[in-house]
């Protein structure tokens, strides 16, 4: 059942993930490659947009959890953004506000991994 | 409320696989629907079975695609119950503390939400065995007056 897809793209040198339709423990391992695609090709900067995802369970938050610190160990990071309220308010239950940074849009992601570069 | 003044009763039988997650969704969104649930209310279902049931198939079935997860919704105008029945391994969820994220993401961990999301999402949740090996949460929303 395609009820989730995942497309990765880079803009200039941070990877964005584009996510869109139902993530869940079916569709998490889709996610985990597209993860370890970026490890693999020592990518560590990413921006998750959630602008197309329709739902989330804890299987696809745990899949953010097992990734963020290897990213940030690599001066990377991975943020959040185009997130809808319905979504965000898992997140939001869990926590994850305090360790993750959530942008409105793509852009401001991308500008504050860019100023970060600068730093 | 005399449990057998329930007016609505449904029952899904599926067996226990993550592809079956969207079929689950799918039966708990009608017949909250049919409650009469504000969406968002609606949403917070949804996820509680989804979560319960992802538990059942890692935890009670270790992903054995062959064990038996049995959904029966029953509804009046006062409250809505899910009941999910399985037969695999028997877990205590009292025994999963409440997550720290902090502590979870010091600590490279990435189990133990689902359950906490549940307690969060519903108004009551309860773990029993049953008779001939089997587990059964209950998870109940309360309608609004």
């Amino acid at each position: 059942m395609a009820d989730f897809n995942v497309n990765l793209r880079d803009v200039g040198n941070v990877s964005i993930i584009d996510v869109k339709g139902y993530l869940d423990a079916h569709t998490a391992p889709e996610l985990e490659n597209v993860f370890n695609k970026l490890l693999d090709g020592k990518q560590f900067k990413v921006v998750v947009n959630f602008n197309d995802l329709k739902y989330i369970s804890s299987a696809g938050l745990g899949v953010f959890m097992a990734y963020v610190e290897t990213m940030r160990e690599n001066k990377g990071d991975i943020k959040f953004s185009n997130m809808k309220e319905s979504v965000y308010n898992i997140f939001d239950l869990l926590g994850f506000p305090i360790l993750y940074e959530f942008y409105k849009e793509e852009l401001e992601a991308i500008q504050k991994f860019n100023l970060q570069g600068q730093a | 409320m005399n449990y057998t003044n329930k007016k609505i009763e449904k029952e899904l039988v599926v067996k226990s696989t993550t592809d079956n997650l969207a079929l689950i969704r799918s039966f708990t969104k009608k017949a909250a629907e049919e409650s009469g649930f504000a969406d968002e209310t609606i949403g917070k279902i949804i996820l509680a079975v989804d979560e319960a049931c992802t538990n059942i198939i890692k935890h009670a079935y270790n992903f054995s695609p062959d064990g038996k997860i049995t959904i029966s919704i029953k509804f009046d105008s006062s409250k809505f119950s899910i009941s999910i029945t399985d037969e695999g391994i028997h877990f205590n969820p009292n025994s999963v503390p409440e997550p720290n994220i902090i502590e979870y993401y010091k600590q490279k961990k990435v189990g133990g939400l689902g359950i906490y999301l549940i307690r969060k999402l519903m108004d009551e949740v309860k773990y029993s065995t049953l008779t001939g090996n089997k587990n059964q949460v209950v998870l109940v929303k309360y309608l609004p007056r």
